[in-house]
Formats: structure tokens, sequence, C-alpha cells
């Protein structure tokens, strides 16, 4: 089986040790994954913002890139929802348009290839317990895109479970928007800082060192707060709490 | 051209390429298991603090004059129609003098507590259920259905149809319930079994 | 729609406001969070849910397609019953039919049952113009109009007020209210009884709109709670409803799914305590209905955005909505607030203004709307498409053509991310113009050095 990681532009750039814990996490479970160097973006933010004729063009080079491998697996809630509900529609709409009339075909090619990364642990692996050693106390959220667009449901939950040392405790209101929302953060300032000290009060309630996530966007949001009012409480990505083990951990 | 063109034209217009769809229907239809079912409705009647009797069919017109008695109606209304051998017809010219209206029902549903009065014998013009502050409904358990599919199905929508389920109420204030606001803040139920 | 919101500002100047009144936040919230749990318990009790959404989804999806066929055999069924069917192709047009067949009575009072339809065209403002007073007799309309304040809630007008506010209100504007009246919402409520009581037993001419209306049979349904509806139903001589064309459903069956949907969804009941259906003119009443189109044959124009017209004005959208609950229902500036007004408004009016090029924003896309709604309107996929539909502000479409550019070619994204990695040191911790928004709260990230196809290309992939 050929995997490839799709790292999604934000975690390249400005988290890149989620993508190296991706890395050492899939090795460590025997999966030689590759990563294929013309990947940039999925489109998220431009189609989201209402420009879709960008999103039509990353979605044609994302299926390019990654047709020939058997799965892709990426770091990242919101970005895996967009894949896998918007780029029917997009190729729907850009092939009505007659501008990429091969794009409905390759989507419907690549897209049930893409798993976010706690599907393919699950679902793929069919591991729960990756071999993780993580001492600390943990508070999980579970992000909107990954709960009512992935359905990811308790994957999380069950592999942050069989981490050792690690104490899983629940987060009040969890299931509620952190307020990020990609452009809307910036466009509805005053909601989304409105929604994030909302977010941050709950997180704080928990007592938790550490706030888990899948998508590093929502933690960088809900992070960025927790920073700037001194709270002491980390964020990290699903995937660097999987890949820590004993004597390596972080 | 009407308006009436106007817009039936706009809707052509707009629909012409939309595709039709099938209406799957495989939520629960008619006739679910009727085990229980009077408790069942008693139970949600009761749940939109409701008072429910249950009595044998021998022992209505007790519960009727009891509950009567118990709220010291005086003037009653009981429309045409009503089974004589439980409460004689009443008519009432100035409803807004009377303190208790007594009717049949013409369906009751299980799932929802709800009694559904379609204005034919025992239950007269929508008003009556309406004005009066008290309202004694009486149920016989054959008149009972399991869900609002059932419900349905007996009905007749030429007749004017009123669905009660419990007294009046508002949540308009900080959405706290509150019984009893322009319809009758007393529901009383008596279902024959 | 109502000119009433005329002028106003855009969603996030409306939101920046709303969100500094604690008082609006801790109402909204703990009027949100109940309705929630309610909905919630009562949905969870059939396990059949999920088909009737699907079904009331595809009843809707049915009927619109056919919406031309439909509304002919309900004008044929209503005719036939006895009433009198109108056609409204636009709000100025229905506030004339209703104030002529009001005027046409002699009768300069009505009394109203609560409607979206009356609201949206503006009715009560159309009607004072031409000397006809219309009472709104709905508990919270009663509020939101004795107090000369808008709506924030579809179901639950005024949700933003507290019983404190309330008891004030009354107070100030009721000349019959009790000068000891308390604020326990009992007491309220009986305020309201008395008020309107004599009212109700005068009230020769009655508005009202309808949840459905049965294409087969002619048949009009109200759901309500109060009573009120079924004064306004019942004991006026005549009855004229004003109704949007969307609200048609093919048969009598089909209400064995809409009337599990509606309630459960809307107040969290397993049914509400009333609900009235009439077919054309009953007991003697002389009954009009106004069919309204008002913008809706335009949303019905739209792949995407039609399905809209499958609401049924249930409003757990709002009650689920983080943006909503903080926002409060004004900042939307239309009588439809929360996400089905940020879908719909700019559907039905255009976006032509600020604020209404602004509602489709108004989202984080969190999609705790489209989970909820009961005929599975994808509320988040039309905010998408109206955002690509609105025009963007130039610096913003300059930024996003460059990101776009950079996108292109991971070799720019890769120098981008370079010269990112250089520069790191020299970004400010506040940054300027629109980015402002992010940094007045939140920390920005540490820039890496490395991005991480720098670091996999330095180590072969880690493995040096």
């Amino acid at each position: 089986m050929r995997v490839a990681l799709f790292i999604t532009c934000v975690n390249d750039t400005l988290f890149p040790g989620t993508g190296r814990a991706v890395v050492t996490l899939l090795r460590r479970l025997g999966v030689d994954v590759e990563f294929p160097q013309a990947q940039t973006c999925c489109g998220q933010m431009h189609v989201n913002t209402g420009y879709p004729a960008e999103g039509v063009r990353l979605a044609s080079h994302f299926t390019e890139i990654f047709a020939e491998y058997d799965a892709v697996v990426t770091p990242s809630g919101s970005c895996t929802a967009m894949i896998r509900e918007q780029y029917p529609r997009l190729a729907v709409t850009a092939g009505a348009a007659a501008k990429q009339p091969g794009l409905r075909e390759a989507v419907g090619e690549v897209v049930p290839k893409v798993y976010d990364l706690s599907e393919f642990l699950v679902d793929v692996l069919e591991v729960t317990d990756v071999g993780a050693y993580f001492p600390h106390r943990v508070t999980y959220h579970p992000t909107c895109h990954s709960l009512r667009g992935l359905h990811l449901g308790d994957r999380p939950r069950r592999l942050l479970e069989q981490v050792r040392g690690l104490e899983l405790v629940p987060l009040p209101g969890a299931e509620e928007c952190c307020g990020f929302g990609g452009t809307f953060a910036v466009k509805n300032r005053d909601i989304s800082a409105a929604m994030c000290a909302d977010k941050v009060g709950n997180v704080m309630k928990t007592g938790a060192e550490v706030l888990c996530a899948a998508d590093n966007s929502c933690l960088m949001h809900i992070g960025g707060t927790l920073s700037r009012q001194k709270s002491g409480v980390r964020v990290m990505h699903l995937a660097e709490i999987l890949a820590a083990t004993e004597g390596g951990a972080r | 051209m009407s308006s009436r063109d106007v817009i039936l034209a706009r809707i052509r217009s707009a629909v012409a390429n939309a595709p039709d769809v099938e209406i799957p229907r495989g939520y629960q239809g008619t006739g679910a298991d009727r085990e229980g079912i009077v408790e069942h409705f008693a139970e949600k009647v009761r749940d939109y603090r409701a008072v429910v009797h249950v009595v044998e069919a021998a022992a209505v017109p007790d519960a009727i004059r009891d509950a009567l008695t118990r709220r010291t109606a005086e003037k009653v209304v009981v429309p045409g129609g009503f089974p004589a051998g439980w409460l004689a017809e009443s008519a009432v010219e100035d409803l807004t003098t009377v303190d208790a209206v007594v009717t049949t029902c013409a369906v009751a549903i299980a799932e929802t507590g709800t009694i559904v009065l379609d204005a034919g014998g025992g239950m007269g013009r929508r008003a009556l259920t309406l004005v009066p502050d008290y309202h004694l409904c009486v149920v016989r358990e054959d008149q009972i259905v399991p869900g609002v599919p059932d419900a349905i199905a007996r009905l007749d929508p030429a007749r004017p149809l009123t669905w009660i389920s419990g007294p009046s109420a508002t949540s308009d204030i900080e959405l706290n319930r509150v019984e009893g606001v322009h319809g009758p803040r007393t529901l009383e139920v008596i279902i024959s079994i | 729609m109502s000119q009433t919101f005329v002028g106003m500002p855009s969603f996030p100047k409306n939101a920046a406001k709303a969100v500094q009144d604690s008082q609006l936040r801790f109402n909204l919230r703990k009027a949100t969070h109940t309705i929630r749990g309610k909905r919630a318990a009562v949905v969870g009790e059939l396990p059949d849910w999920a088909e009737l959404r699907q079904a009331g989804k595809a009843i809707k999806d049915h009927t619109l397609r056919h919406l031309d066929e439909y509304l002919l055999q309900l004008e044929a069924a209503v005719s036939a019953a006895g009433g009198t069917v109108h056609w409204a192709k636009d709000a100025a047009e229905a506030n004339r039919i209703v104030a002529g067949l009001v005027k046409a009575t002699g009768e300069r009072e009505v009394v109203k049952v609560k409607s979206m339809a009356t609201q949206e065209i503006g009715l009560n403002e159309a009607l004072e113009a031409e000397g006809i007073k219309a009472y709104e007799t709905d508990l919270a309309e009663l509020i939101v109009q004795l107090g000369d304040d808008w709506p924030s809630h579809i179901l639950v007008p005024a949700i933003h007020r507290n019983r404190a506010e309330i008891r004030e209100i009354f107070l100030a504007h009721m000349p019959d209210a009790p000068p000891d009246l308390t604020d326990e919402p009992r007491a309220l409520a009986e305020a309201a009884r008395l008020h309107l009581r004599e009212r109700f037993l005068r009230a020769k001419v009655a508005i009202s709109g309808a949840n459905f209306m049965i294409a087969e049979s002619g048949t009009l349904v109200v759901l309500e709670s109060e009573g009120n509806g079924r004064m306004c139903l019942t004991l006026p001589e005549t009855l004229i409803s004003v109704v949007g064309i969307e609200k048609l459903l093919p048969t009598w069956r089909d209400l064995e799914v809409f009337l599990q949907l509606l309630p459960r969804s809307s107040t969290g009941e397993r049914m509400n305590p009333y609900t009235s259906m009439w077919t054309g003119s009953v007991e003697g009443q002389d009954f009009h209905l106004v069919l309204l189109d008002n913008g809706r044959t335009d949303v019905l124009a739209d792949e995407i955005g039609r399905q809209a017209l499958r609401c049924i004005r249930c409003s757990a959208c709002l009650n689920v909505c983080p943006v909503y609950e903080r926002a409060g229902g004004h900042a939307y500036g239309s009588v439809y607030p929360g996400p089905i007004g940020a879908i719909l408004t700019p559907q039905l009016r255009g976006m032509d203004t600020e604020l209404d090029r602004s509602l489709p924003f108004a989202s984080s896309l969190c999609g705790a709307c489209y989970e909820v709604c009961p005929v599975a309107i994808d509320i988040p996929s039309v905010l998408v498409d109206l955002r690509a539909k609105a025009r963007h502000p130039r610096t913003e479409r300059a930024g996003m053509a460059a990101a776009g550019w950079v996108f292109n070619r991971s070799a720019r994204l890769a120098r981008a991310q370079r010269f990112g990695g250089r520069m790191r040191r020299l970004v400010p911790k506040r940054l300027p113009g629109p980015l402002s928004g992010w940094t007045d709260t939140r920390d920005l990230p540490d820039i890496p050095k490395d991005s991480f196809r720098a670091w996999w290309n330095r180590t072969e992939g880690g493995t040096r």
C-alpha cells in the first residue's frame, strides 16, 4: 500500500512539528509514508471565503498529485472535510461550466482514499494502541469539521485512552465551535473572540495541562487566546501526543 | 398579466431544470403496537400537567360528576351529541359566563398525549372548548391511536380540527413554561376503558 | 421585506455592539441552552427521526419542483370550500390586498396571530398607514409591539428580554396592567390574558399566517401554544391568512411527517398545545387566503439556494448557533435571524446593501445548524455558495489572488515559507489593518525556521 501524507499548507508552514509527528507515528506502525513534493493547499480558505475558482484549480491540482496513491493521510479535520464534502460539489459546478471536465471523475477517484489521521489509524490500520506514552492531564476539543463533517465520533478518544500515563478529562461544551472559522475570525472578530473566550473558559475549568485536537487551525485560535491570557495551558495536535514515547516524550 | 400568472410563470421557469425526487417513507407509519396504549397516553397527557383519570366505561358518568363537583362548576356547556347516558346536553348563549365545558373527542394520540376534536357530535363548534377556563374531555379507549400517522389516517380534513395537547401554555418569558394563557387553563381527561 | 431595517450597518458592526451587552448575552445564553436541551430530549425519543427528516426534506423538494401544479390544486380546493384566494407577487401587493379586505368589512381594528410572513412584508406598518390598527396577540409579539421593539427570534420574538424588562414594558405601555404586577412569568402571562381577552371577544377581523397548506384538501394548519391563535382563527367573522407559497404540502398524509418534525424541533415538545386546521370557510366565517411570492420565486431559481425554501420556521438552527447566541437576532437586520436568516435574507432581498452582503459571512461554518435542521437544509453549503456570489472588498481580492498564485506551484509556496522563516523575528505582536482582528485577542503562533517540506528535504523524510 502506497501511503501519502497531505500535510496541508497551515501545518507545512506553521506547524511542521505535527507533520514530523505523523511521520514518526506512521513509521512506528510500519507505514512507509511518502511526501509528494508538488502538494500545496486544499483550497479551503478560498472556497469558504467565496473564491471557488481558486478552489477548483487547487482541487484539480490535489487530485493530480495524489491519484497514484492508495491512501492519503491528513492531520487536519477541516482540510479532510473540505476535500470530502466540497470537492464533489466544486467538481459538479466546474464541470457544468466546462472548465474542468475531468475533475468530477478525478474527484470520484481520489476523494474516497483521503483519510483524517485518526480514521486511518482506527479504520485502515485497525489500531487504537499506538504505543504512545504521555504522562499528562489532557482535554480534547473535537473541532466542528471533525465532529459534524467527518463524523470522527469516538476515534480520537479511543486513541487517547490507550496512551500510557495520559489522563483524559472531559471538556465542558466540547461540541461548541471555538469561533475560528477561517476568515470568520477576522471578518467577525468580536463574535469570534467571544466564542473563543467561552471555549478557553471551559478549557480552564478542566484543569488540563494540554488541550488536544485533530486540527491545528482551531488550536492556533484557542492556543493564541490561551497564550495571550498567559494561562499556562499548552495546545498539541493529536498526532504529537500519539507520537510521543517513553524516553522520547516531549 | 395577473399576479397569479406572473407567479406561476416565475415558478415554471425557476424549476424547469430541477430534478424530481422520490419520497422515502421509511419512518414508523400507521399500526404500531397497541400494547399498554392507555397507560402510554395517560402518561403523556400528564406530562403536560393535565389531570387524567382512567375509569371503567360504566363509571364515566360518576367520574364526570366528580370532576365537575371538584371544580365547583355551576354553569356547564355540554355540546349536542354528547352521550346522554354520561351527561345531559346543555347549551349556553354567552360563553364568557361558563365555568366548564365537557366534550368527547374524535381521536387521541398516545405518542404525543394529544386529543383531537373535529366539531362533530359531543364536541360542538370550536369556540366551546376555547372560551371557558376548564375543559373536561372524555376519551374512549378505542379512540386512542399509537402515533401521529394513525391519527392523520382517521381524521377528515374537510372538518375543522383542533389538536389539543395539554392546557394552553406559553414559554415566551425566558422559555419558562407557564400553563394557561388564552385557552382553558385547566384540561382534565377521563379515559374510558 | 419590512422597511424597518433599511440603512442598518453590517452584521459584524451590529454584532460587535450586541456582544458587549452582558444582559442580552445572559438572556440569550440561558434561553437557547434551555431549549437546546428540550429539543434534544424529545428528538431522542423517536427512533425514526432520521427517516422522518429524510421524508420531510424529500416532500418539500418534491413540492417545490411542482409548486405551480400544487398551488393551482390548493386554489381550487380552497375556492370549492368557500374561501377566496388572492395572489401577491410582492409585499406591496400583499399589503394592498389585506388593507382592502379589512376596509371592506368596515372595521378599523384587527387581531393578529404571530406570523413571519406578515412581519416580512411589514403588514402592521402598512395597515397603520391606512388607518387600521393591528394588535399582536402572541405574548412575545405583544411584548415586542408594546416595547416598540423588533423581534429577535423566529419562535420567541422577545427572547432578548428577561422577566424584569417585560414587567417594565407592561407597566409602561399596557394601560390595564395591575400596578402591583410582579415579574413572575405566571403573573406576566395573566396580565396579557386579561389585557387581550376583551379584544378577542369583540374582534371582527383576524389576520394569520399558516405553518402548512394542504394542496389536495385546501386545508390550512396553524400550530401555536397560547390559544391566541385559536381565538383569532375561530371567533372573528372574517379571517385573512397571508402565507408564503412555499408553505405547501401536496397531501393530507404529508402532515404525519411535519406534525412530528415541527413541534419537537421548535418548542422541544412532543406536540404543541394547540393546532388548528380548517378548510375554506368554516362555521360561517368569511375566509381569504393571500398567497405571497415576495422574492420566493427568485430563491427557487437558485439550484443550491432553493433548499432554504424547505424551511418550516422551527428555529432549531437559531437555538444551536454559537453566533446567534452571542450576536442576538437584531444584528441580522431581518425578521429572519440566525443561520436560516443568513441564507434566506440575502436571497429574498438580494445583496445590494452592506448588511445583506455581510450575512453569508455571519457564520463560522461549524455545521451545528445543519445537524439539527428537521428538513436537512445544508446551511453551511448555501452560505459558502452565497459568499461566492457576494462582492468582495478590494484588498481581500488582492490577498486571495496572491495566496492563490502561491498555492498554484509548490515551489512558490516553498519560497514564501523560506522568506517567512527568515523574517519570523520581525513579525509584530499586533498586526495592522483587518488582521488586527486576530491579534487584538490572540497571540500569533511562532513562525518556524523550517517548514515541514524544508525539514523533509533536508533530512530525507527524517531518515538522516
